[in-house]
């Protein structure tokens, strides 16, 4: 037996999907070459064989997602998985929030600032520069945005140049495509344990 | 061709030379990138049950909705008979789509509310499970391009 998830946790859960993915027996030359572009190609995961049913958006996604997330300069990596993390909370995507709460704990080898935030929400305890990236980013991804100028200052002053911001909006923008995916199409779970 | 002709830089008014554009010329391959997302969830070849001027009427509702009218506008230029439906306030009910309509503004504005039921209700509707993938990516793209224009946008008038 399975449960959902609906508290936030860095313990990344395994994701169900609502609807049938490919049968990777069953897929096409193009959902095939689709699928061997994401970062696994030896064991597809379910996540990918449900987007595989939207083979020409996959295609350009996920390098897309790689290179906002991972391509070098601009803003650290850690920062950019804090945009994605508040992203992923105003949307409540509790796998998003999940694998990248964890990764940013694993980049600056601390969970402080996700123990934080998963406790307090947007009341939590940050440093001035953390909490003007993480106000930023749950702000961007409030709908309608509600992110304003003196929050674009409140960047600057924090220290961020052109370059970390516009990797933050990228970020932050990503898991507001991300979210819809991954919230949308599936539920986060966990086995029962057995007694 | 350059990344300022991209949808993204043009509706968020992004020129060359400017310190914003400059910060994008560092990402112009993510620039790039996002204008073939944007081709792959608007004009894509295998539309399945979502024409092109239905894709581009939804997309211009979302941008709508969200208050970024120059982005709607790019959108709704390729929206021909469907074009009603980039106005929020019309519920598809005419067009036979309100099914199709009401999901998208939930999974576009309320995302966090979205239950299984809402999948479920499309399944039940006769909607196939590579179309429910379909009209998430078309609508969680738009999502993320709107809010790459709104940011841009603040960057620009903080850059001032």
């Amino acid at each position: 037996m399975s449960r959902i998830v609906h508290k936030f946790t860095r313990t990344v859960p395994q994701w169900q999907p609502r609807v049938t993915p490919v049968d990777l027996q069953e897929a096409t030359e193009e959902q095939l070459d689709a699928l061997s572009v994401t970062p696994s190609n030896t064991k597809v995961s379910a996540y990918v064989l449900t987007l595989a049913h939207d083979v020409e958006s996959l295609k350009v996604r996920s390098p897309l997602f790689n290179a906002i997330m991972y391509d070098p300069g601009g803003m650290s990596r850690a920062e950019r998985e804090l945009g994605a993390i508040g992203a992923s909370m105003v949307n409540r995507c509790i796998y998003c929030a999940a694998v990248h709460a964890d990764r940013h704990a694993k980049l600056e080898k601390d969970t402080a600032v996700t123990d934080e935030l998963f406790a307090k929400g947007e009341k939590a305890d940050l440093n001035p520069r953390n909490r003007a990236i993480f106000d930023f980013a749950r702000k961007l991804s409030e709908s309608p945005v509600a992110a304003d100028e003196a929050d674009m200052a409140k960047l600057r002053e924090a220290g961020l140049n052109d370059e970390e911001i516009l990797d933050l909006i990228l970020s932050t923008s990503l898991f507001g495509w991300a979210n819809r995916l991954m919230h949308v199409l599936g539920d986060p779970v966990r086995e029962e344990v057995s007694a | 061709m350059t990344i300022f002709d991209s949808t993204t830089l043009s509706a968020a008014g992004i020129a060359a030379g400017s310190a914003t554009g400059a910060a994008a010329e560092t990402r112009s391959n993510i620039i790039e990138a996002t204008q073939a997302a944007e081709d792959a969830v608007l004009t894509p070849k295998d539309a399945g049950a979502f024409p092109h001027a239905l894709r581009a009427a939804l997309a211009a509702r979302i941008a709508n909705e969200a208050g970024e009218n120059d982005l709607a506008d790019r959108y709704l230029a390729g929206a021909g008979d469907m074009a009603g439906l980039a106005d929020p306030s019309q519920d598809g009910e005419t067009e036979g789509l309100a099914h199709v309509v009401a999901f998208a503004d939930k999974a576009a504005n309320h995302t966090r509310e979205i239950l299984a039921e809402d999948i479920s209700t499309l399944q039940a509707a006769g909607v196939g499970d590579a179309d429910i993938v379909r009209l998430c990516e078309l609508v969680a793209f738009v999502a993320y391009q709107l809010r790459v224009v709104a940011g841009l946008r603040l960057m620009k008038g903080a850059a001032a």
